[in-house]
């Protein structure tokens, strides 16, 4: 029992309720206190990510080729044979690196919090408990049990603290959440039950996978249920319409964490449990979802187009950025899965930068039509010059992260010699000049057109917590892109048993 | 006779000792003690739920010719249901001592007493004699208890309703069992269930339908809940949230056993499929009606309504993991909502307001009992890590242990249940945290024994899901009378 305290992997559970913890013995009125400890929690989940990915690469290193390190198993429901069972591969540590650098970022961009600061980071520091949680667990019932942890406190954090129709957003993006893991949890307990052949019931997703005992036409009823279960979370169509809604309502911070860490939750269930776990059935019905998120890319894309809301722009932009994830998750080969991975971490910083400039400028104008701003680059430089940083990593700029990831999943696609993958493929890859439109189009109205209200030239630039908090995810999304084998090479023998389990299948 | 057998129910035997002492107290006491009485039978209950809760030696057999068994599961049930009852008398302490309640404060708790003896008996009960005894003794004293504040309307109508429903409810209950009777000349569940087996005939049918419908009304389950929702809203709530969790609770356990042990043999042929549709119907009409609530109490009842069908989830699995399931989820249940109705009467105590418009904004100004009620919310509609979450989904892991597919359907039901039920819940945490209102209720100075049972519940809430070891414990003990799970087919 005791000795799963010394797995480092525990303490990002840790980390944050204790955060939770010393938050809630703050005074109320002690803003200076509240913004230190939530300092301090932030920075120690970082400083963990950073030692978790050395050590991480120091036992590849030496030659450890064990599919997940760091394991250790504590049995907690024994009637169920529920473990916390702890592990992690390549990706989960690519991801937890992601989240607490995102988390780190919006602990900054939340700085001037009102009201209720104290109640605001106790339920942000919640919402990174489930999240770093579920990265950490191998055993279904506590992976679903930590993604349900992290949805809640949206429902609060968007409704309290939120912005325009919050009620309407908050209730809707909660349901369709909630309504998601519905179908995860009824195929969660189809994959509990049909875990092994001898018996030997488990939730956990390594023995799972190797007893390979869940029975084909199981799976074929299974694998949809957990695929839109995750999928809802990773805004597939037409299960996304919680997020445009969601995302314009949500305070600064949340966005950033929502679109940058949670959607990724998604993608990630996907792969980890859905694909992994039903090869036969993801084997058979991946054209249903290659479509599905075919058309969340391309409609995504238009979507973005249209709307003059930032954050609306931005949210669709998600939608397609994230469709793209579950699109070459789809794609079943190495090339393309490394893609999605690339992408989440990517699509992560990329969002959560966007999220963290618009709350920045409508902190200052009040408003975020483009219709009523203009000439921003004259007026605050420093955040202009982040939107266009961030406007062109997400349209592939080379240099930055979005190209890299973007190229690899259309050549991983590509690859396939069906006309039906391929069709679709280039369909996907229209979204990037789509994007290229909507973005183009932002920076221009917005950065560089005329000023539209003179109370506007009386706006200052960003502070220095606002420069911290951006500065950081710009330069994550440069070092992503200009040295992006580091993290290929981490990620890279995390797809072996997928593929192989896949490879089987075909 | 043979006193020794007395020895079998040493749980029994201290309510009752503990209702004689209230009795002579509330007596003889002269009347300027009386204002201790309410603090001297909860101190005695609580006194007693902690005796209760180490079994004595050999208090494990079957008394009076087999009428009566105490089993470990039994013991653990009447533990829970007395964990319950002293929160509810902790709740009472302050209320009881109201002007207007104070003259009769004595019969809440004798009442309450006597009503929680009769639901042993139901839990015990082996005969369908005794079972009638325990049924009796466990309902119609709710009746006066509903009729408790004597100047409200609202309150003779919920006796009324209640008393009616009860009466014409126990009549079919007994025709049901008459039925069974004159097939196997016989009372004892084991005989009966020994003298049933490959029988199909209409009249059992008929019989079970019965039964089920006479437990079904203490339960609420669709369609016999008709009553339920005047009356959890007419009668004081204190006994609203006993009648709502205790009552509940205690029909519940002994409804899988009589649906078990005596027409095991039928599960498959007859009385899966009744349950079916009726755990369908409740779960979805009492989500449904709860939607459309204003009154909190009402809301309550109509959310009790669909959280009995979630419980019956654990009936239809009729198998152990589904009695263990069952069991934790009525714990659970216990915590959560006399959580819920706890912060009902501490606002209703101190402003008479029951209504979810007047909890807007109740965050700023009564934080606590905000959070406390939110935390109700959310372990009722099964959010982790509250213990909601997790005897939601033991539950529908035990109902879908069976292996058919219709119950993977209706679990399914149950899950898309489950996200109506969050909506509703939800609207309660909107109100008291997203609202503003300009007559907010004022900060309420509640009374130490009202927090105390409130940190109780809420304790409750967050540590009986996490703490595996109650889960492993309830396995364990249903796993003594697992043999009774062999006859179902």
């Amino acid at each position: 029992m005791m000795e799963i305290f010394s797995n480092i992997l525990i303490y990002f559970v840790i980390v944050p309720v204790l955060t939770l913890l010393g938050l809630a013995l703050c005074n109320n009125k002690g803003i200076k206190a509240i913004r230190t400890v939530a300092v301090v929690g932030a920075t120690a989940l970082v400083v963990l990510a950073i030692y978790l990915v050395y050590l991480f690469l120091q036992a590849r290193g030496s030659g450890d080729t064990s599919e997940m390190i760091l394991r250790s198993d504590v049995l907690w429901y024994a009637p169920f044979n529920v473990k916390l069972a702890l592990g992690v591969d390549g990706i989960s540590v690519v991801m937890i690196l992601l989240s607490a650098f995102i988390v780190f970022a919006g602990v900054f961009a939340s700085w001037k919090m009102n009201p209720l600061p104290k109640q605001f980071f106790m339920w942000f520091f919640l919402l990174s408990t489930g999240v770093f949680g579920f990265f950490i667990s191998i055993d279904l019932f506590t992976m679903f049990m930590f993604y349900e942890v992290a949805l809640i406190p949206m429902y609060l954090l968007i409704g309290v603290w939120g912005s325009g129709s919050k009620n309407y957003s908050a209730m809707k993006l909660t349901l369709m959440l909630m309504g998601g893991s519905a179908f995860l949890m009824l195929g969660l307990i189809g994959i509990y039950f049909h875990s092994a052949a001898d018996g030997n019931l488990t939730m956990n997703v390594l023995e799972i996978a190797k007893n390979n005992a869940i029975p084909h036409n199981w799976q074929l009823w299974l694998f949809p249920l957990t695929f839109v279960g995750f999928g809802v979370l990773g805004a597939m169509f037409p299960f996304h319409t919680w997020s445009p809604d969601g995302h314009a309502s949500a305070p600064t911070a949340v966005s950033m964490l929502h679109a940058g860490v949670l959607m990724k939750l998604g993608g990630y269930g996907c792969f980890r449990v859905a694909i992994y776990l039903m090869p036969f059935a993801a084997n058979e019905l991946a054209w249903i979802f290659l479509t599905l998120t075919g058309i969340s890319i391309v409609y995504g894309a238009f979507s973005a187009c249209v709307q003059t809301d930032l954050k609306y722009i931005n949210a669709y932009s998600s939608v397609s950025h994230c469709g793209m994830v579950l699109f070459a998750i789809l794609m079943f080969n190495t090339t393309a899965m490394t893609g999605a991975v690339l992408q989440m971490l990517s699509h992560g910083l990329m969002t959560a930068l966007f999220f963290a400039l618009i709350g920045m400028i409508y902190g200052r104008t009040h408003t975020r039509d483009i219709r009523d701003m203009g000439g921003m680059m004259h007026i605050m430089p420093y955040l202009g010059v982040g939107y266009v940083l961030a406007g062109l990593a997400s349209l592939g700029l080379p240099g930055l992260s979005g190209f890299v990831a973007e190229m690899t999943i259309f050549v991983g696609s590509f690859e396939h010699t069906d006309v039906f993958r391929r069709v679709l493929t280039i369909a996907a890859t229209c979204s990037i000049v789509i994007t290229a439109v909507y973005i183009l189009r932002v920076v221009g109205k917005l950065l560089f057109g005329e000023v539209q209200d003179e109370h506007h030239r009386q706006l200052t630039d960003a502070t220095w917590e606002e420069r911290l908090s951006t500065a950081t995810l710009i330069v994550s999304v440069a070092i992503i892109g200009c040295f992006p084998n580091f993290f290929v090479n981490i990620i890279s023998d995390s797809f072996l048993p997928v593929v192989k389990a896949l490879g089987t299948m075909i | 006779m043979d006193y020794s057998q007395f020895l079998f129910m040493p749980q029994e035997i201290g309510l009752l000792f503990v209702f004689l002492l209230v009795f002579i107290y509330d007596t003889f006491m002269p009347a300027r003690m009386g204002k201790h009485l309410p603090m001297f039978t909860t101190i005695l209950t609580a006194l007693y739920t902690v005796y209760a809760f180490f079994p004595c030696p050999d208090m494990f057999g079957t008394a009076f010719g087999g009428m009566y068994e105490s089993n470990p599961a039994t013991w653990v049930m009447k533990n829970i249901l007395n964990i319950g009852v002293l929160i509810v008398m902790l709740q009472a302490v302050k209320w009881t001592n109201d002007d207007f309640v104070s003259v009769r404060r004595g019969e809440f708790y004798e009442l309450i007493l006597l009503t929680l003896f009769g639901m042993f008996l139901m839990i015990s009960a082996r005969h369908f004699l005794l079972f009638v005894i325990g049924l009796e003794t466990a309902s119609l004293p709710i009746a006066a208890l509903a009729a408790f504040e004597k100047r409200y309307y609202e309150s003779h109508e919920a006796a009324a309703k209640y008393i009616f429903t009860a009466v014409f409810s126990s009549a079919i209950f007994l025709l049901g069992i008459s039925f069974v009777y004159g097939m196997s000349g016989s009372l004892y569940f084991q005989e009966i269930a020994t003298s049933i087996m490959g029988i199909k005939s209409p009249l059992l049918i008929l019989a079970i339908a019965f039964v089920i419908a006479g437990v079904g009304y203490k339960l609420s389950l669709v369609p016999f809940h008709q009553w339920t929702a005047d009356v959890y809203q007419g009668a004081p709530t204190a006994v609203t949230s006993y009648l709502s969790v205790i009552s509940k609770g205690a029909a519940a356990f002994a409804f899988m056993v009589i649906l078990v042990q005596v027409f095991g043999a039928l599960y498959a042929q007859v009385w899966e499929w009744m349950l079916y549709a009726i755990i369908i119907l409740t779960i979805t009409i009492g989500n449904l009606f709860a939607m459309r609530q204003r009154n909190l109490k009402r809301f309550l009842a109509y959310s009790s309504i669909s959280q009995a069908g979630y419980i019956m989830l654990g009936v239809i699995a009729a198998s152990q993991v589904g009695m263990t399931s069952m069991i934790y989820y009525v714990l659970v249940y216990i915590f959560s909502n006399l959580a819920a109705f706890g912060v009902i009467a501490v606002i209703e105590r101190a402003t008479g307001k029951v209504t979810m418009d007047d909890y807007n904004g109740l965050f700023r100004t009564n934080p606590w009992l905000a959070f406390t009620m939110m935390l109700a919310m959310f372990s009722l509609g099964g959010i982790p890590p509250f213990a909601g979450f997790f005897s939601k989904f033991f539950i529908f892991v035990g109902a879908c242990q069976t292996g058919s597919v219709a119950i993977y359907v209706l679990v399914f039901i149950a899950l898309v249940n489950t996200i109506i039920s969050l909506y509703y819940y939800l609207l309660v945490v909107k109100a008291m945290f997203l609202r503003q209102d300009d007559c907010v209720i004022p900060y309420i100075d509640s009374h130490w024994t009202e927090e105390l049972a409130l940190t109780i519940c809420v304790m409750g809430i967050i540590a009986v899901g996490v703490a595996s070891g109650i889960y492993a414990f309830l396995n364990q003990v249903t796993g003594t009378i697992a043999p009774m799970f062999t006859m179902v087919g």
